[in-house]
């Protein structure tokens, strides 16, 4: 067997199982009790676990959940200028894009705005290059479909007004 | 003969030529924005600056004229400078738009700020504010803010079709593009302006926010507009054609087309297209498939005897379609009428482009044999109608239905036709078979000095994958970014290549259409005939074999530009 040290020297050790366990060791019990003991003295620390899907888990702004569309909460609508960066960006190609004509400021929004969550990766990239801060990805990630179909996720499911949104796009703005 | 030297390289030009032109010539891109090589000189956008030696300040490239021994540097320390504060000084009042600007992707302003700009500005007041949505005429829409008064639309009019419809008001940083009072932009070429605009400042009302430039495949085509067939592409995303622009060729159509020809994508796209091959059953037509189809006329012409039959084939359709027609005709019906409609609009030309006749093809149709023999063209096969002489109409890719009495005489024969869309002959059919559009097939037209030139598939047809159409490009050949917008590296966006049938914008409407020359070797082979043509250049295989009009010509030679037929 091989075993590399931190050095990055790597020396060899032969294994002769039998003669390296010593008395004690071999006599089994022992040993069986002092990993108990190590089981059971676990009981009184604090969880690490979650009792999934009753309890849930509240992730970290920089956590990368399933990307939405920010509705701003001024305007009402998405912030969205459909410019098609982030289909461009997409490593995955999960986003498509149809744009249109709109008579409020932006000039140009959104007519139909997908995301194939089969396709998603959740790098993250739409977030970055959207240059409205229009996408951003959410604390979400639970996603259950049981088609090819319900998995493309249309303005109707991604569309989040902005309050809902707070946490992630305060922390992008320090990140900035 | 000029010897001059730029970069380092010395190269001899012609005399007259100015930097920038000699330049290109040995393929250095000297960025410019107001240069077109259609249009006067007006150097007013700086941006060609060079440094040449000898000369107290830089030189605008675009107005100065090579002189022998000349020495010009165009890549140094000075140059750059000069450059990135062109830019600068451009952008001080250019609107933050790319996101939601039509030019983005394809933009001069764009590539040369990422290119050869500062990457930072100076400018920190309020930028001047113009209007965003002025309509300049029934098909333009002007965004002022964008405008970088290169005044190349202004040349455009003033030059080119000589009916002046902008100009400049105001000065400095107020200055509006403009109409002249109570006019509107109304020329038939006026969407040439769309296309020179170095940026986004003047957009196409139909194509406005549409798609963006990257997302579309751009397929090499020809108009079917006119008879002038002026070189242009066809812009698709999602299998829908979204423009038409043209592509240069000096020969035919320069930089150029008519407002017209931009808008001849939109019965490929329309709702009354034929998707299916259709038989009349109980007096209605049924969609079916092409066996049936096929079937169906094969055996309406076998129980007809010669002249019995009267054959139309179509200046809308390709030189290939035309002389298998006209060949199953004269071979296979053995019928002597043969003839095609002309639809010529009298006085609709000008000296330009636009021709009276709106067909492309209808030279083609006549030199590769769809011709009426004396006595036997389309008055005749219409007074044929009236003596009751014939059995059945086949009629390919027109709509021969040019008034009442013809409609009315159509119900006493069998009609097979083929059709793109819905019209009136159609109503009349026993068989319809769907044919392919010019933007589903491949095959050429001649326009009406004899160029023939050839049309690729743009909309993919039900029985044809995106792979099919693949030309890889091969390693190495991607040019280094100029900030000059090659339409032909555009081609296949990623979009296109990647799909698969699980995604929504890779399965756009796949219409199941066969160019006519397939169906008709289908029909004749049923009638007993042995036609092998596996591909549309077989049949012009053929054509360059026995048209001698034809002679010597192939795909190959053809090309993206085109070629003459022999006209001795
Ligand atoms: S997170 Fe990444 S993979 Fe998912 S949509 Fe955005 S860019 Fe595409
Ligand atoms: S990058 Fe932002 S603004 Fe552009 S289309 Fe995507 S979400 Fe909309
Ligand atoms: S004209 Fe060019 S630089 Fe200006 S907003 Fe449009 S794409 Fe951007
Ligand atoms: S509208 Fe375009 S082409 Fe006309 S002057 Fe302005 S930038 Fe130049
Ligand atoms: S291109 Fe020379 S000044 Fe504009």
């Amino acid at each position: 067997m091989t075993q590399t040290k931190i050095d990055g020297r790597a020396k060899t050790r032969e294994i002769k199982r039998k003669a390296n366990l010593n008395l004690l060791e071999r006599l089994y019990l022992p040993e069986i009790f002092k990993g108990l003991s190590i089981t059971f003295r676990q009981i009184f620390k604090p969880k690490f676990t979650f009792e999934y899907p009753d309890v849930k888990w509240q992730p970290p702004a920089s956590f990368r959940g399933r990307p939405v569309l920010v509705v701003d909460d001024e305007t009402g609508v998405e912030r969205c200028v459909a410019c098609g960066l982030c289909a461009r960006v997409c490593p995955a190609l999960a986003i498509e894009v149809v744009a249109d004509e709109t008579e409020l400021d932006k000039e140009r929004y959104p007519k139909k705005f997908e995301i194939n969550m089969l396709r998603c990766i959740y790098c993250g990239l739409c977030e970055e290059v959207c240059p409205e801060e229009a996408i951003v990805m959410s604390k979400e990630y639970e996603l259950v479909f049981t088609s090819r179909e319900e998995a493309i996720f249309g303005k109707d499911k991604l569309l989040t007004p902005a309050s809902k949104l707070k946490d992630r796009l305060e922390f992008l703005r320090k990140m900035r | 003969m000029a010897k001059i030297t730029i970069d380092g390289k010395t190269v001899e030009v012609k005399d007259g030529l100015t930097i920038l032109q000699a330049a290109q010539e040995i393929g250095i891109d000297i960025p410019h924005f107001c240069y077109h090589p259609a249009l006067s000189i007006a150097g007013n956008c700086r941006m060609c600056l060079v440094e040449v030696e000898k000369m107290p300040k830089l030189a605008i490239a675009c107005a100065t004229r090579v002189i022998d021994g000349m020495v010009v540097y165009t890549q140094s320390e000075k140059v750059k400078k000069a450059r990135q504060a062109v830019l600068e000084f451009i952008l001080i009042n250019h609107p933050l738009d790319c996101p939601i600007c039509d030019e983005a992707g394809e933009c001069k302003l764009q590539n040369y700020t990422y290119i050869y700009g500062p990457g930072h500005s100076r400018f920190e007041e309020e930028k001047a504010h113009k209007p965003k949505r002025v309509p300049l005429g029934p098909n333009i829409v002007l965004d002022v803010e964008r405008c970088i008064m290169c005044s190349r639309c202004v040349r455009f009019f003033d030059e080119i079709v000589k009916d002046p419809q902008l100009t400049f008001t105001q000065r400095g940083d107020r200055v509006v593009l403009t109409t002249f009072p109570g006019k509107r932009v109304d020329n038939p070429y006026s969407m040439n302006i769309i296309d020179i605009c170095p940026v986004g400042a003047l957009t196409s009302k139909d194509f406005r926010f549409k798609e963006r430039t990257w997302n579309m495949t751009a397929v090499e085509s020809v108009c079917p507009g006119c008879a002038r067939g002026c070189n242009v592409y066809l812009w698709v995303r999602n299998n829908q054609i979204l423009r038409i622009t043209p592509r240069v060729n000096l020969e035919v159509n320069r930089y150029w087309m008519c407002d017209y020809g931009r808008f001849t994508y939109k019965p490929v796209n329309s709702d009354d297209r034929i998707k299916n091959p259709m038989i009349k059953v109980n007096g209605e037509l049924v969609e079916t498939d092409w066996e049936i189809a096929v079937e169906t006329a094969a055996s309406i012409l076998k129980s007809v005897k010669p002249d019995e039959v009267a054959v139309l084939g179509s200046a809308y359709a390709t030189n290939e379609d035309n002389y298998l027609l006209q060949k199953f005709a004269k071979s296979v019906l053995k019928t002597k009428y043969v003839d095609f409609l002309r639809h010529v609009k009298d006085g609709d030309e000008d000296n330009f482009l636009i021709r009276a006749d709106k067909t492309p093809n209808s030279y083609g149709a006549y030199l590769v044999g769809v011709r009426s023999n004396n006595g036997f063209g389309f008055n005749e096969i219409v007074e044929g109608l009236r003596t009751k002489k014939f059995k059945v109409v086949y009629v390919m890719d027109d709509d021969i239905v040019l008034n009442d009495e013809i409609y009315s005489l159509l119900d006493e024969v069998k009609v097979i036709v083929h059709a793109t869309n819905k019209n009136k002959t159609v109503e009349k059919a026993d068989v319809v078979f769907a044919s392919a559009s010019f933007a589903e097939k491949e095959g050429t037209f001649t326009n009406f000095e004899g160029r023939v030139q050839k049309i690729n598939i743009a909309v993919l047809p039900k029985d044809y994958e995106p792979w099919m159409l693949y030309k890889p490009r091969k390693f190495g050949e991607v040019k280094p970014n100029t900030g000059e917008i090659n339409k032909a590296n555009l081609a296949l966006s990623r979009l296109f290549k990647f799909g698969t049938q699980f995604d929504r914008w890779a399965s756009g409407e796949r219409r199941n259409v066969k160019p006519s020359w397939w169906v008709i070797m289908q029909v004749a082979n049923k009638l007993g005939a042995k036609f092998t043509y596996a591909s549309s250049s077989d049949v012009f295989k053929e054509i360059s074999e026995t048209i001698r009009e034809f002679k010597g010509l192939s795909y190959d030679l053809i090309g993206d530009e085109g070629a003459m037929i022999n006209k001795n």
